[in-house]
């Protein structure tokens, strides 16, 4: 016996809708069980994990802040996704976005003047696809696959700040430890409200999602993104070129890898480390898919999955669960949701071996 | 109504001074950890100290910790959650919380913070350290009487003070038994990562060292050195499981007496910022048992330990020289500790070029 996944002729459009919820309450049902197993009260567990970090205003700025980047790096990555280029580098274009920004701040740090700010953001977008053009670059002339370069140019992105940071970018001041100077005032990403640390990042995530959003549904490039990414054949015949797609798509994912990695650095750190991202690069991939690589999903899943976060250290101090059952507790929660999109798409048949062994028989 | 809202008011305010007085009762301690628990090393050396805060203060204490927390805008968060949960005295574990402390601690003025191993203290701010070079003194001792080549490897982390800080003492201990001795330095770029280390250690052995020593904290060196008869020391915990017949003694991380003592002058009312950096006299800071090696090397260990607890006896007392022969100390000179805080340079004796 085999179990098979067969594709269904019509998608439910009902449950297309629905599978996020079904995924969700399967989740908690999950989640609940796993609590309920490890002595802990579940209903505890999970008004900590989804309510709490919601209830009051400086933990809904903390959830704004840690979904910025994944909201605006998964937003970039889902024009690449939606054209059929695989960007798996968006860590070393995020990183890379970070230090190109913090050049004025760190090597000009003697220049004041309300620019800077602006051309940090600028240069942030520019690194960023500078170096998401390496790996389109390789795909559109060489074509190697981009999976490939993408995700090993994320080493040397991490090992060349390590290097920036360790030497010649080292604070003069900062007793021979591994950082950079902190930014001079001009160079701070201002906070969006008084009432908590929400920075412009957030409002950058938006903005971003909105005008993707627009570009995919209503403008020429949406179509030609749809087209080349389900067909390259069928893009080709309408004029399209796929070669200017991976150059676009690139650039594009890398820019804004780039200016989340810039707002990141000067809205939350305030220096370059050797280390500036816990991966929001490859957590945003799980985001675009989660938020079904629709902008404004993603905008959804970026905040569901910073608010697991949130949550997970929530009851690590209400609870007393570890760190580690966070992590399970994503992983369920992805699951259910990738499982139960599979299953609007798919069918699960089970074939019997008769059948099957009858099947290889006529194929002799 | 304004009759309902006093009343209002005058219970929130009772209320509130009744949790105030059961907060009092019971100082809550919290403590922020980079790594996991069980990591086996350095985080696991602060939360047996947190664990001995809980045995010895019994009911007068409640601990809550955060693990596993990544350096920058997280960390400023985890050390914000616990500020905002009643948290009277919060420890931050790790160098790289050091500017995160110090933005939460001018947000919650009455909540006080320890920060390990940094430099920026405020008035609610304390920063602790151990002297972990005391014994990488007796450890460069033993060092020495065991080698037969004259020759130690070396596994360094990150060209930090700290770190140079504990090769120049090793140093400076196997010199003063053997003053032709070497050590040869891997720079491993890790605090923790089971596989590069043990590619470091079979590096170091290729080479032609035969003991061995590390500032990154898996048992990976260890196992190596096992597997390739050599003798090696262990760091932050005891790690003689790993090396039952290869570990000679290890620098085991005690935090808890410091913890200990802090919680209690917090309870007492008694707590104020320090710069505190306590040694082997401390009890912040202790020796695993010296072990696989002959009588009279074990005697010198001990008489050395004896002899840096009494303070008749400072690692870094000259003469002693920079790596380029230029003089450093003069005799009988020690080294305040401002100079080694910010540790940049090599002694005399180190055949490694300092990562600049």
């Amino acid at each position: 016996m085999r179990i098979e996944l067969e594709k269904r002729p019509n998608v439910s459009a009902l449950f297309s809708i629905l599978s996020p919820f079904i995924a969700f309450a399967l989740t908690i049902v999950f989640g609940g069980i796993m609590f309920a197993l490890l002595g802990k009260n579940p209903a505890a567990a999970l008004y900590s994990f989804f309510v709490e970090p919601l209830s009051e205003v400086w933990s809904l700025h903390e959830l704004a802040i840690k979904a910025a980047p994944l909201i605006l790096i998964g937003v970039g990555l889902s024009v690449c996704f939606r054209s059929n280029n695989w960007n798996i580098g968006a860590e070393g274009q995020f990183i890379m976005g970070a230090i190109a920004g913090s050049i004025l701040p760190v090597v000009f740090y003697d220049w004041q003047s309300p620019l800077v700010l602006p051309l940090m953001l600028v240069l942030g977008m520019i690194g960023g696809a500078i170096f998401a053009a390496i790996p389109a670059f390789l795909k559109a002339h060489m074509n190697t696959n981009e999976i490939l370069t993408s995700l090993m140019l994320v080493y040397v992105a991490q090992l060349f700040l390590d290097w920036l940071v360790r030497g010649p970018w080292r604070n003069p001041q900062g007793m021979n430890f591994p950082e950079t100077r902190t930014f001079g005032a001009d160079a701070i990403l201002p906070e969006m409200l008084v009432s908590g640390r929400t920075h412009w990042g957030f409002a950058f995530a938006i903005i971003a999602a909105l005008l993707v959003w627009f570009m995919m549904r209503y403008t020429l490039r949406g179509f030609e993104i749809t087209v080349l990414g389900q067909s390259e054949r069928a893009g080709r015949f309408a004029g399209f070129s796929s070669r200017r797609m991976i150059w676009f798509s690139m650039l594009f994912s890398g820019a804004l890898a780039g200016l989340a990695g810039i707002s990141e650095v000067s809205g939350a750190i305030q220096q370059l480390r050797p280390v500036i991202s816990p991966g929001y690069g490859f957590t945003a991939i799980i985001v675009a898919f989660l938020g079904r690589l629709n902008p404004l999903g993603i905008i959804a899943a970026g905040l569901v999955l910073a608010l697991t976060y949130l949550g997970g250290e929530a009851a690590q101090l209400s609870i007393g669960v570890s760190d580690k059952v966070t992590r399970v507790f994503q992983g369920l929660l992805l699951f259910f949701v990738l499982s139960c999109d599979t299953l609007i798409h798919y069918r699960i048949r089970v074939v019997r071996e008769r059948f099957a062994a009858l099947k290889t028989d006529e194929a002799h | 109504m304004k009759k309902l809202l006093l009343a209002l008011a005058t219970t929130t305010a009772v209320l509130g001074f009744a949790s105030a007085a059961s907060a009092q009762e019971k100082a809550k301690i919290c403590f922020v950890y980079v790594g996991s628990k069980t990591d086996g090393g350095w985080t696991q050396a602060h939360d047996i100290g947190r664990q001995q805060v809980e045995k010895e203060l019994g009911d007068k204490v409640e601990t809550q910790f955060l693990e596993n927390v990544p350096e920058g805008p997280d960390a400023e968060r985890a050390i914000e959650r616990l500020a905002r949960s009643g948290c009277g005295l919060v420890f931050t574990t790790s160098f790289g919380f050091m500017d995160a402390t110090i933005k939460i601690a001018q947000k919650f003025p009455d909540v006080k913070f320890e920060h390990a191993t940094g430099y920026k203290t405020a008035p609610n701010v304390a920063t602790y350290n151990s002297r972990f070079y005391e014994g990488r003194y007796i450890q460069g001792q033993i060092a020495a009487k065991m080698s037969q080549k004259g020759v130690a490897g070396y596994i360094a982390s990150f060209p930090i003070p700290e770190v140079v800080m504990g090769i120049n003492s090793f140093v400076i201990g196997a010199r003063s038994v053997n003053p032709d001795f070497k050590i040869k330095v891997v720079w491993a770029n890790t605090w923790f990562d089971p596989g590069k280390e043990a590619d470091a250690a079979k590096a170091l052995i290729d080479q032609g060292v035969d003991v061995l020593t590390q500032h990154t904290d898996t048992t990976a060196p260890m196992q190596v050195a096992a597997e390739r008869g050599i003798k090696a020391f262990g760091q932050a915990s005891d790690m003689i499981a790993a090396g039952p017949q290869t570990q000679l003694t290890a620098i085991v991380d005690t935090w808890g007496a410091y913890y200990v003592k802090r919680t209690q002058a917090f309870i007492d009312g008694k707590w104020e910022t320090t710069s505190s950096w306590d040694g082997l006299k401390d009890g912040i800071l202790t020796m695993a048992p010296y072990t696989n090696m002959p009588d009279d090397v074990k005697a010198m260990a001990e008489a050395t330990e004896a002899k840096i607890k009494s303070g008749e006896l400072k690692p870094f007392t000259g003469p002693l020289n920079k790596q380029d022969g230029t003089a450093w100390l003069k005799e009988g000179e020690a080294s305040d500790d401002a100079t080694l805080l910010g540790m940049n340079f090599y002694v005399e004796g180190v055949d490694d070029k300092l990562p600049q």
